[in-house]
This record gives structure tokens, sequence and C-alpha cells, in this order.
């Protein structure tokens, strides 16, 4: 890429070649000599350092996938594709793989269907003091994950949570968890705390997209006499299609993600794997048992199913795109 | 104007403005929870979680800044965050004006390259980042016997730049192709460097999409904790990890109210800051719609 940022041949602007350079719309400095000195000073700094730590990383998590290493030491002893036929027979990768599933699809599903009845609510029926309840739904965004791993250890916890504690005055002992200690409930309380930071943003984002839907689509839909819920299904949702799309593929990716800081700094993945998930598990493999090689084979996988997901996605949801 | 919304009554608006109001009480209650713990006495922890305490203990703040030396992790978050925003401003500026405004050979590489950035996410490349500072610092040993690159507050903040490169170009970039080209024409004419023309005619009229790249970014670096936790191996903490070892030591101590006060010291700055520019927030993320 570096040798290629040369300067354009004076006068090679393709759009206005009998113009002079000045008058080239949007680009008052195009086609000057020593533009090219110029273009590769300015690229060149942000290029070097994403080429070095994010290009780089990338493709060594590929290439070292390929290898036995155990970290610090020289050796690296080429397997070929040995690390992902041990992955197939590996019962906690493929417990970590079925986590990661479950939160996405359940995750997804409640995130968006809640942020979509919630934009639509706001923006539909403009209940009064919109603007602090988006405030307040927000905030959960803003937040780092630990802080939100912290208040939910906090609430979930088994003596003096806030969960617990409330059951308790209620007079609803029986109904008491040990919501993070339990294998069958943990991945249940870590979804929630999933739902908890992702719900606001989404619903301000589809409140943005739903705000620019034009007020007579409304009006002509309600002379027709479709309530309220007919409305939503035949206008609001076909008009923002496109928008759901997007952060659909942009959720899945995010919620991979997601799952693992929270996992990371609330559960470490237990009790006994329960809650373990891709990313945490490749953690686990390179930094806990120095497995680096067979940690960047999980890796890949999940570059390998984020991207496939995303694609499969993208193209089950597509639809003609509808102007209005 | 009247709406169909405004022209009576609906069936079922109470019932839905009584859901967001409880949705709304969900979000309130656990962060509200922590700040009112945060002033709780040990012994007030046991037994109901609503009651509030009978005074304002204040210990637990000193505490949490003094022995869990949240006051320094505090410090060292505050520096790594500023430098990471100089740094990922001082490339991507630049680097954002070239993309939308000239034409040189490799321009679409370069592009979709970036692009690409977009989708790949910091936690799956940490490990492979994390292993070729161990490599630097092992070649440099004879120079730095104590090692340089990890441990350095200075190379998180210039991994956090370098990370959130693509998201910042793009934005930029959106931005600067918005503005018309006439303002830079007026400036060539009066015999501008094309270095002024950018830092003095184009830079001021991109504050906004400046901001909105300094707010999102200022909240990725404050509030990570998975690059903090593997290139700050040592002493020197940030605060995120800071509070992820008050978490783990609370655990076995059974002093909760540090660790609240912990919380608190590391919610109270960023709510502030987003109750000064929420709006300004939410419309960037509404024009960006990328960061997750």
């Amino acid at each position: 890429m570096t040798t290629t940022l040369t300067p354009p041949p004076r006068g090679a602007s393709k759009r206005a070649p009998s113009r002079p350079p000045v008058s080239a719309r949007g680009s008052a400095a195009r086609g000057r000599p020593g533009d090219g000195r110029f273009v590769a000073a300015c690229l060149l700094p942000a290029l070097a350092l994403f080429a070095l730590f994010m290009i780089w990383p990338t493709v060594s998590v590929f290439r070292m996938s390929l290898y036995s290493w155990s970290g610090f030491s020289a050796q690296m002893r080429f397997v070929g594709l040995d690390n992902f036929t041990k992955l197939v027979d590996d019962e906690q990768f493929l417990r970590a793989f079925q986590n990661t599933v479950a939160l996405l699809v359940v995750v997804t599903v409640v995130t968006m269907g809640m942020g979509l009845f919630l934009a639509a609510v706001m923006t539909r029926q403009k209940l009064r003091g919109h603007t602090l309840y988006r405030f307040v739904l927000y905030i959960p965004n803003v937040l780092s994950v630990v802080v939100i791993a912290a208040i939910f250890s906090a609430v979930y916890d088994q003596e003096n949570g806030l969960l617990n504690g409330t059951l308790r005055l209620l007079s609803l002992d029986g109904l008491q968890q040990v919501w993070l200690g339990d294998q069958k409930l943990v991945l249940y309380s870590v979804a929630i705390a999933m739902l908890w930071q992702s719900l606001g943003y989404y619903m301000v984002i589809y409140m943005s997209s739903m705000a620019s839907i034009p007020e007579e689509l409304y009006e002509a839909s309600a002379l027709d006499g479709a309530s309220a819920g007919r409305q939503f299904f035949a206008v609001t949702l076909p008009l923002i299609w496109q928008n759901l799309r997007t952060t659909l593929t942009f959720f899945i990716l995010s919620a991979v993600n997601l799952s693992f800081v929270l996992v990371r700094a609330m559960t470490g993945g237990g009790p006994d794997g329960a809650s373990e998930v891709l990313l945490s598990y490749m953690y686990k493999q390179a930094y806990t048992n120095s497995a680096y090689g067979y940690g960047m084979a999980i890796g890949v996988v999940i570059f390998a199913f984020s991207f496939l997901v995303s694609l499969l996605v993208s193209r089950a949801t597509r639809r003609e795109p509808l102007q209005f | 104007m009247t709406t169909i919304n405004k022209s009576g009554p609906r069936p079922g608006r109470g019932l839905t403005h009584l859901l967001v109001g409880a949705i709304t009480l969900l979000i309130v209650i656990p962060v509200g929870w922590v700040l009112v713990a945060s002033l709780k006495r040990k012994s007030e922890f046991f037994g109901s979680p609503w009651t509030l305490p009978e005074g304002l203990h204040l210990q637990n703040y000193v505490d949490a800044f003094g022995g869990a030396q949240m006051g320094r992790y505090f410090a060292t978050s505050v520096l790594v965050t500023l430098l990471g925003l100089v740094f990922v401003l001082a490339v991507s500026v630049p680097a954002a004006y070239v993309v939308a405004r000239y034409e040189f050979r490799g321009k679409g590489i370069v592009e979709v390259a970036l692009l690409a950035g977009l989708f790949v996410n910091v936690n799956y490349i940490v490990v492979p980042i994390f292993l070729m500072l161990v490599d630097w610092d092992r070649a440099l040993v004879d120079v730095f016997p104590d090692g340089f690159f990890l441990d350095n507050p200075a190379m998180l903040s210039l991994v956090y730049a370098a990370t959130s490169i693509p998201f910042t170009i793009y934005l930029l970039t959106a931005y600067f192709r918005s503005i018309p080209g006439d303002f830079e024409e007026a400036a060539l004419l009066d015999g501008a460097s094309r270095f002024r023309i950018m830092t003095r005619v184009m830079l001021p009229m991109a504050r906004p999409a400046v901001t909105t790249v300094i707010l999102f970014n200022f909240l990725a670096y404050w509030n990570d904790f998975i690059i903090a936790l593997t290139l700050l191996p040592g002493e020197g903490k940030t605060l995120q990890v800071g509070l992820l070892n008050l978490m783990a030591a609370q655990k076995a101590a059974a002093d909760p109210g540090r660790l609240y006060a912990g919380m608190v010291i590391v919610i109270v700055p960023v709510l502030l800051l987003y109750a000064l520019i929420q709006r300004r927030l939410i419309q960037g993320m509404a024009a960006g719609g990328v960061k997750g």
C-alpha cells in the first residue's frame, strides 16, 4: 500500500477534465504538485498504527491457529489443522459454543423485540416525559461492563443481594435462588444483565429511525381504521426494515463480545463452565492454560462464526427496500 | 396541526405508560441502590436491602480512594484516556481529511481495509497484541531490562487509539465529505497551504463530528477493561481493573461498603458527562449508528 501513494498525474481528474483544478468540485487541492507528499504524510501514521495493531494481530490469530505453542518458549510446532480437529472433541468448547448461541438467540430476540416496542410506544403515543425515559434507559450504555457486572453481582448476591432480599421481604423465600451459582440459572442471569445493558441503546436507534417516518402515513392508515398494533406491523416495521437489518448485524457482533466481557467480570465462566462463552474460553486457553495455538483456533472459529451468522441474517432478512 | 394520537385518549395508553415506567424503574433501582449502599456501615448490609443508611458513612470512600488505591487508578485512567484521545485525533483527522478530499492510488484498498476494520473487535485480537509487546520487550531487554512496552500506560493509549482508527476515520470522513468544497477553494485562492486549509479551515468546521468522535472514544477508553487488564499486568492499573480487583477482594473479605464506594467513583464521572452531553451523544449515535 505504501508505494502506491503517488500523486495522480496533473489534469487526470476524470470528472472535470476541461476545468482548472481549482474548480473541481469538493476537492480544492486536487492535482497540485506535492499532493502526494501531503497525502502520504497525512495517511501514513494512521495506516501504520492500523496495520501494526489491527491487521497484523488479525493475521496472527489465523497464523497461530495452525501451530502448537505454549507461549513464551521459542518452540512453535506447525500442526496444520490439528487444533481444529481437537476442538470438535472438546466438550468444554462445545458447551461454550452452545452458550454463545443460546445467549445470542435469546438476548437478540428479547432486546430487539422490547427495543422496538418501547421505541414505537414512545414515538407514536408521545408519552409524557419520554425524554426522561430515554435519558434513563440509555444510562446502562454509558456504564462500563465492570460496573454492570458489579451491580448485578450485588443484585444477585445470595445472602444480601437486592433480589433475594426483596423476595425475603415479600415472604417469597421459596423463590430465592443462587442466581450466579446455579448451573441451570447462571446463563439466564447473564442474559438479563445483557438485556439490561443494551435495551436502551437499541431503543434510541429505533426511535430516531421511526421519527423520520412521515406522519401522513399514520393518519391515512388510521382513517382506514387501522389499530395501533396493525399500524406497527403494516407501516412502522416495513419502513424501518433496512435500519433493523443493520442493527441486527451489529447486534450479533457486539453480543458475542458483550457476553464475554460480562462473563469475564461477573462469573469467570463458572460455575464449572456453565456460563463459559467462546471468547472467554479462548482467553482461558491462551492465558490460563498457555495453549496459545489452541486458543487462536478458537479465535478463528469466533471470526468465522460471527461472519457467517451476520451473512446469513443479512440474507434471510433481505427485502425490497421501501421508500416513503 | 392535529395528529391522530392527540385526537382522544387511546385505550391501553395507561397500560403502556405503566409498562414503560416499570422498565425505567428496573434501570434506575439497581444504580440508585448502589449509590445508597455506598454510604452504609458494614453492619447495615445485613437484613433488608431496602433500608436507608442511618448516616452518611463516608469512611467507605476514604477506604476506596486510599486503601483500595482507587485514587491512584483514577489518575491512571485519566492519563490513559486523554493520551489515547490525543493519539487517535492526531492520526485520524489528517487521514480522514485526505480520504475525503484527495484522489490517490490505492485509495480503494485503504477504504475497504478501514471498513473491514470496523468489524474486527479488539477483544478478538488482544492475545496477539499482548504477545507482540512481549516479543518487543524481549528484543529490547538490553536497553530496558524492566521492559518498556508492557505496563506502560502510554502504550495502552496507543493501542486504544490504533484500534479505534477505523471507527474514527469512518465518522470523520463522512462528515468532511458533507462540507461543501467552496471554503477550501476560497482558502486556496488566498494562497493557504494544504496543511493550513486542513487545520484552519476544515477542522473548525468539522467540530461536531470531532466532538462525537471524542465522546464515543472517551467512553470506549474509559470503560475498557480487557485490554487494560492484559497490557498493564503490574501495579499501575486503570480504574476498571481496580474495580475488578475490588470485586474479587470483597468476596473474600466481606466488606461491601468499600466496593460500593469504588463503584460510585467509577460511575459518577461517566454519569455526569452523560447528563451534560446526552443530546449530542444520542444524535451522534443516530448518525454513526455503528458503535455497539
